[in-house]
């Protein structure tokens, strides 16, 4: 029993991460309709950018005092920072090619993926780059159950950043807007949206969500390396398709369901770990099999 | 309207004509190559230019014809490679003769391929690439754990060489290690290779393949059966990269799980792009351009940017490891490329005209709207 708590809050946890960059592909593919396979790698590269931002606050062996409002200021800077970069590749590599044959932008975004990936293999090299854990390391007991601090703290953050989403979408103009062009783009252009700014937002939502996840793989697993965009993105995505993609609660569902997958995969079946992405690549093919649309999709016809 | 047509026919028919005497001259440089240049390594150089050759020529009747993205065509060549070496190793001393296993290596990936295409081409177009991606990378893993069958990490070594057959003479002479036979068996693989594909590209299913790249509703209004029509590029395209993968294990005498990652998909995809999605002689000058860049151009840059700071004497370039910048920017400069011919000229270096059109101007919305207005 108590190996399946661990198994389960495990599963809890690294599905609160893949939720978050799942989140980004949701909402790409909702309003542009684009796989955007460079999202693996923006999450990445986020990830950087709090390592880099950890470093220059000197946030390791910080008082609580400093720790506290440094991390605030990292995930702020860093989801901004990363949500910038979603703007700019969407500017430069897909902004062009909205009216073009499905198939060039997806193309770009390959290209897109491997420039990132280039880049911090460039700059990071091929090695693991280790990662400081700042989330508090104790425990707290429910029920006799020793459930880890830092697990929680990445949950409820996870499922914060989640609800306010979703909040900023139904409540905000922006966010009604953001609905509108996914609904019909040219609709929305007659009203008088802006919608060049509208998938500008997306991409910056998108992005910073997938810092987020960045920094807390980083925290939570101590680690960080150039290609680990490419596993978690797949991963992510099957999250996305399995909750109905489009769709924000989907892929929040979508991210704990892999993430429970994999841990259950992992902790109970011999050398699971090493079949996980076969089992998270069956489900793909299974729910394009049997339920295209997802857990919490519509049918959304052919345009 | 039929003398505007009459019209394109003769001048195609006149650039057909013009066009033979150039490819009978390289047809016969191609022949007579390994006789004037006899070091074998440089037929090896070349010999290996055209087993990239036939994957771009395989990925193009998906990419260019049909408009499918298929991202894990690396995997398909794993597959024919490892049908091969399963079925002609001492991996469980099975011998089967080279031949007849070129044809079965094919059949197996296409088989994979419609086991992988039949779910997945029922829904939009893009998902395919996903499920490519994921394929391509589920594919290694799984030679990699099972090494019972496959060697694991280790891989099979020890395939088999092929032999010309006894009673074709030669007194069943074996291939084994020599480049120049293996030379000769690929050009003759490549040009049929290009007969066939250019017969089904103008048959009745190779416009049907247009036909749902460019509209994909409209085209099942006419009657297409857009799935089998999809389904049937997907796997030929999956056969191609079987027949290539059987002739490289073979080849290679030992096949390991590296030989298949992503990049080698991407490499393949990139051929494709930047020589003209949808056109032949694109493709191969696609693949020959891309072959010379990572197998030529970035293991001699290293050494030409190093003798140019010697003999420029500039002291700072001295002290960077130019060598291992190079190589571990190959990801990066592959990267560019296809996002800049994708923004800057998307039909590719030698553009089949149909495509050009297409990509330039988009779509059947812009097409339709323009039709609209010149009435």
């Amino acid at each position: 029993m108590r190996f399946f708590a661990d198994q389960l809050i495990f599963g809890l946890t690294t599905g609160a991460i893949y939720a978050l960059i799942a989140l980004g592909y949701t909402l790409v593919y909702g309003i542009i309709e684009l796989i955007n396979f460079a999202h693996g790698d923006v999450y990445t590269v986020g990830g950087l950018i709090g390592l880099l931002l950890i470093g220059m606050l000197h946030l390791q062996g910080a008082t609580a005092l400093w720790l506290i409002p440094g991390l605030l200021l990292v995930f702020l800077v860093a989801m901004s920072l990363n949500g910038l970069l979603g703007v700019v590749i969407e500017r430069v590599a897909y902004r062009r090619l909205r009216n073009a044959p499905r198939l060039a932008p997806l193309i770009t975004a390959v290209g897109v993926s491997f420039i990132l990936e280039g880049a911090i293999f460039l700059v990071k090299g091929p090695n693991h780059i280790s990662y400081p854990n700042l989330l508090p390391s104790g425990t707290i007991s429910i029920f006799g159950y020793a459930l880890g601090a830092q697990n929680l703290i990445i949950i409820v953050l996870a499922l914060v950043l989640m609800v306010g989403l979703q909040q900023f979408i139904q409540r905000t103009q922006i966010g009604r807007a953001m609905r509108a062009t996914a609904q019909d783009r040219d609709a929305a252009r007659l009203m008088g949206i802006n919608i060049n700014r509208t998938i500008a937002v997306t991409f910056f939502l998108g992005s910073a969500l997938a810092a987020a996840g960045g920094i807390i793989n980083g925290f939570y697993f101590q680690d960080i390396f150039f290609n680990q965009g490419f596993q978690a993105g797949l991963f992510a995505f099957t999250a996305a398709v399995f909750g109905g993609i489009g769709n924000v609660v989907g892929a929040s569902v979508g991210g704990f369901v892999i993430g429970l997958i994999v841990a259950m995969v992992g902790g109970y079946m011999q050398g699971g770990q090493q079949w996980s992405d076969v089992f998270v690549f069956g489900i793909l093919i299974l729910v394009l099999v049997f339920r295209p649309t997802g857990l919490f999709g519509m049918r959304v016809p052919e345009k | 309207m039929s003398k505007t047509i009459a019209r394109r026919t003769n001048l195609l028919l006149a650039a057909s004509r013009e066009r033979k005497i150039p490819y009978l001259l390289l047809g016969i440089a191609l022949i007579l190559f390994p006789i004037v240049d006899s070091y074998t390594p440089h037929v090896d150089f070349v010999g290996d230019a055209g087993r990239w050759i036939l994957l771009a020529l395989g990925l193009n009747i998906v990419v260019g014809y049909a408009g499918l993205l298929d991202l894990g065509y690396a995997a398909f060549f794993a597959i024919g490679a490892y049908t091969f070496a399963i079925l002609a190793s001492p991996q469980f001393g099975i011998h089967i003769s080279f031949w007849p296993l070129l044809l079965v290596a094919a059949f197996v990936a296409a088989f994979f391929g419609i086991l992988l295409g039949a779910p997945t081409l029922r829904l939009r177009g893009d998902y395919l690439a996903i499920v490519t991606l994921g394929f391509g990378e589920i594919v290694p893993r799984v030679i990699r754990n099972a090494p019972k069958f496959t060697g694991g990490v280790n891989g099979i070594v020890g395939t088999d060489q092929p032999k010309i057959p006894a009673f074709l003479g030669f007194h069943g002479y074996s291939f084994g290690l020599n480049p120049v036979p293996y030379y000769y068996l690929m050009l003759v693989i490549i040009v049929i290779s290009i007969l066939l594909i250019r017969n089904l590209r103008n048959s009745r299913l190779g416009r049907a393949w247009m036909a749902v790249r460019e509209d994909e509703v409209a085209a099942s209004a006419t009657g297409i059966n857009t799935v089998t029509t999809k389904l049937l590029a997907f796997a030929l395209g999956a056969s191609f990269s079987g027949f290539a993968g059987s002739y490289y294990a073979s080849k290679l005498f030992i096949v390991t799980p590296e030989s298949f990652s992503f990049i080698v998909s991407v490499t393949v995809l990139l051929m494709v792009v930047l020589g003209g999605m949808g056109n032949i002689r694109g493709v191969i000058v696609g693949a020959l351009v891309i072959y010379a860049l990572q197998s030529y151009v970035l293991v001699q840059l290293p050494g030409w940017i190093a003798s140019a700071t010697q003999a420029l004497n500039i002291g700072f370039l001295n002290n960077i490891d130019v060598a291992s910048y190079v190589q571990q920017s190959s990801i990066l400069i592959f990267g560019v490329i296809l996002v800049v011919i994708m923004l800057l000229r998307p039909q590719g270096l030698i553009p089949s005209a149909q495509r050009k059109v297409e990509l330039e101007l988009g779509t059947s919305e812009e097409s339709v709207s323009d039709l609209r207005g010149s009435a």
